[in-house]
């Protein structure tokens, strides 16, 4: 029943006409089941060029998940995905062998964690962190590095004279700037974030999201937000999905998400937090 | 053709938890050329604003069509894909809120700069607009670099409306736009909406005082209170 | 005649110590070593009556290798006279039959601890080092599995992060012994812990280079005439230790590699590390070409670049 109206509810929007182009990312039919659990079930999605996708739903809905398969950390169990860019577009980035997945995930995705201890090296220096991506990418001047990782860390609004201390010494809020810049160092076609903000101040959260909206502004950044928090997804994204038990209830643009949502779960899911 | 062909569009809500549906307007048919304003009018709760947020798609139509004819094609503002919608928010369909929702640490003058940022203006030139824009609503210059989150509803209105009208548009739909203005500002507001009529943009409105803009406006469009008329 | 002569004599152990099984196991592993130059090969790391980590990686590879009319050499931290190294020498030889020597050019198996000699080895010599760590990827990455991987995916980001750290921290290459290097541009080695001095050595060898580590159960091998190459940022070289002014206060030698001997006033003497070498200026012995000349160059030219440090 619940099922029955919102496919009832996608099928009747009609294919996009004004948009030619296709869009950067397409995923369908992932998959992912660890054991007998479905954490992902059968979610299909696409993300055009400079767009802002937000993905909620609560612990437990399949939204960590799903990110890990779009940052090739995870081999889903079916489902095909494509990034529509130079080099790779048409290519299923899980049909790659593993070395070839790995430049993909270096050279064109960046991806933030909420727990800065998966992105980053607590003891190596900040500038060191951001300059990982291009030593593995092949860079082999010191300079070069040097000059990619203050770059970097400047636009991700780190204070300059802090960029040689290790992100262990170093405020949240800080430690989630280092994340972002780490993330750019490539200038990935593709940034995913995974609750950036959850667990900071919320004042220092407000800077961290104008951070990422001027960003998202500047470079024309496609992104994948997953967040529980619908203020932050208000603050983001343009579109939304709406994720529940591995699967997608609702999808829509952000305001029609958030103030006419259509599925019950999305309902609740609004009003409890509004 | 129209800009704008609506067709018995409808809009109910349903409230799942209360098993309730609940209607707003049905049925509803009208036509708007480029250079048209149409006046909204009904009593409150008639569903005017839901009317708006109709051919903007923050509310989802449950039945009908609102045939748009945007630059690149004519499409049904009520089934159109998300991607095409929020492509017609950034070029052609603009709306205006009572209601700011002003971001923490962004100045009011890069807010209202924003739209224009995103279309890709050069950073002096969207000043250079903005400015112009806080000017005419008589925003005081001294705030234009303090972030709105502080600034009076009146001040915050004033914001909005240069961040909603910036950049260029077709069509316009303004949700009480003068609601908490001053009488000096609703006059350069008013000024404002003339110049864009004249130059073809077209404009749907509800107006908390409709005596404003009376000579701008073209057609009305009546909304009966859908529950006091039953299905019309 | 009688039954005695007769029947094999009773021997308490099998020539070099070592079983039969476990030479042709170690002669194995040693060619695969040679055909993949850097890569681990991994080995059955037998009992022998000396501790792991006391060079039993290098011993069996000696033991491995050695026969009778093998020439041995023994050092130690580059002396041949230390304890460790005469009681290595002294079971290879009654386990084998092989004779010793202290002369660099004169040995056909030199095993070593911590150091490369002076005298650049010749074609058909072996060079055998006892590695602690064979695993460049250990301090990066403890999950033996996931280095191997790494290895496989030519994935050194992380080695060239520890690198950049040093440079950022102390505006040099502050690493002393087991120096990053590539080897046939592939595979990255942590050469047993020899002094960055030494590193350089293995680049272009005419010798093979064997390096067994006993209780990581590992051996790989530099073959002759094999790039080497220290990891190095383009615009920051690698250098060898600045021993400049440093002079050996028995030979009068310079521009080798020299130990410290700190004095009780605080300040320190030197003295060459290489006690074969030493030995051979001391007895007034022409010595072979040694890797670095009296001017301190060494002898692949453009191989050590002038030194630069960041700004």
């Amino acid at each position: 029943m619940l099922m029955a109206s919102s496919n009832h509810r996608a099928a009747r929007l009609d294919a996009p006409r004004l948009v030619q182009h296709p869009p950067l990312l397409r995923a369908t039919g992932l998959t992912k089941r660890y054991g007998g659990r479905l954490a992902v079930d059968n979610v299909s999605l696409e993300v055009y060029p400079g767009e802002v996708l937000g993905v909620v739903g609560e612990s437990g809905s399949g939204k960590s998940t799903l990110l890990r398969m779009l940052n090739l950390e995870e081999q889903p169990d079916a489902g095909t995905y494509t990034l529509h860019l130079d080099g790779i577009a048409g290519q299923d980035l899980f049909a790659l062998d593993r070395f070839d997945r790995r430049q993909v995930q270096i050279q064109r995705i960046g991806v933030v964690y909420q727990n800065p201890h998966l992105g980053l090296r607590m003891r190596f220096t900040s500038s060191g962190n951001v300059a990982e991506r291009l030593l593995i990418a092949g860079e082999r001047s010191f300079e070069t590095l040097r000059a990619a990782a203050r770059e970097s860390l400047s636009a991700s609004e780190f204070p300059l004279d802090r960029m040689d201390d290790p992100p262990r010494v170093l405020s949240g809020g800080m430690q989630q700037r280092v994340q972002l810049a780490k993330a750019l160092a490539m200038k990935p076609a593709l940034l995913l974030l995974d609750e950036p903000t959850t667990g900071l101040d919320v004042s220092i959260q407000a800077t961290v999201l104008d951070t990422l909206k001027r960003l998202q502004r500047e470079r024309e950044m496609t992104i994948v937000l997953v967040s529980h928090d619908l203020g932050v997804i208000r603050t983001l994204s343009d579109r939304v999905m709406v994720m529940r038990y591995g699967q997608v209830v609702e999808a829509g643009l952000t305001d029609q998400i958030l103030d006419d949502p259509q599925h019950p779960y999305t309902q609740q899911l609004v009003h409890a937090k509004l | 053709m129209p800009l704008l062909h609506v067709d018995q569009l409808t809009k109910q809500f349903d409230i799942h938890h209360l098993q309730r549906e609940i209607g707003v307007f049905y049925n509803l048919s009208f036509t708007l050329e480029a250079g048209q304003f149409l006046l909204v009018t009904g009593v409150n709760g008639a569903g005017k604003s839901s009317l708006l947020r109709c051919l903007y798609r923050t509310y989802v139509p449950t039945g009908g069509h609102a045939w748009y004819a945007s630059q690149h094609g004519r499409v049904d503002l009520a089934t159109a894909a998300d991607v095409d919608i929020a492509l017609l928010r950034q070029a052609e369909i603009g709306f205006v809120t009572q209601f700011l929702r002003p971001r923490p640490r962004v100045s009011a003058l890069e807010l209202v700069m924003e739209p224009l940022l995103d279309a890709g203006v050069d950073w002096d030139a969207a000043q250079a607009e903005a400015e112009s824009w806080l000017d005419s609503l008589n925003l005081k210059r001294e705030v234009w670099g303090a972030y709105p989150t502080t600034f009076s509803g009146g001040e915050q209105q004033k914001v909005n409306l240069a961040r909603a009208l910036i950049a260029p548009r077709r069509l316009i739909l303004l949700d009480e736009p003068t609601a908490s203005l001053d009488r000096l500002a609703r006059e350069s507001l008013v000024e404002r909406l003339t110049v864009l009529k004249e130059s073809g943009v077209a404009m749907i409105g509800v107006f908390h005082h409709p005596e404003d803009i009376r000579h701008l406006v073209d057609g009305e469009i009546l909304l009966t209170s859908a529950v006091m008329n039953g299905v019309a | 005649m009688t039954l005695r002569e007769l029947t094999t004599p009773q021997q308490d152990y099998s020539y070099g110590y070592l079983d039969t099984y476990a030479k042709r196991e170690l002669r194995r592993r040693t060619l695969k070593a040679i055909a993949i130059p850097g890569y681990q090969v991994p080995y059955a790391s037998r009992e022998l009556p000396i501790a792991r980590g006391w060079g039993t990686g290098g011993l069996q590879v000696t033991l491995a290798l050695v026969g009778p009319e093998s020439v041995v050499k023994v050092i130690d931290q580059g002396a041949d006279d230390s304890v460790n190294a005469a009681n290595l020498r002294r079971f290879i030889t009654r386990m084998s039959g092989c004779g010793t020597t202290t002369d660099t050019l004169q040995a056909t198996l030199l095993q070593s601890r911590h150091r490369i000699p002076e005298e650049v080895m010749q074609e058909g010599q072996a060079l055998i080092l006892q590695v602690p760590d064979p695993e460049p990827l250990r301090a990066v990455q403890p999950d033996i599995s996931k280095a191997a991987g790494m290895h496989a995916d030519a994935d050194y980001g992380q080695m060239w992060l520890g690198l950049y750290e040093q440079l950022v921290r102390f505006k040099q290459y502050v690493q002393g012994a087991s120096y990053p290097s590539l080897v046939n541009g592939r595979y990255v080695i942590s050469p047993s812990p020899i002094p960055r001095w030494d590193t350089p050595k293995l680049h272009q060898a005419p010798s093979l280079t064997l390096l067994s580590a006993g209780r990581e159960k590992r051996l790989y091998a530099v073959p002759p005439y094999t790039e080497v190459r220290p990891l190095e940022f383009s615009d920051i070289p690698f250098q060898v230790e600045d021993q400049r002014g440093w002079v050996c206060k028995t030979t009068g030698a310079e521009n080798k590699f020299m130990n410290e001997l700190p004095q009780a006033d605080g300040t320190a003497q030197y003295e060459l590390s290489d006690s074969g070498y030493a030995e051979k200026l001391a007895n007034e012995v022409a010595p072979g070409a040694t890797y670095f000349d009296d001017q301190g160059r060494f002898y692949v030219d453009g191989f050590l670049k002038p030194p630069r440090r960041p700004a």
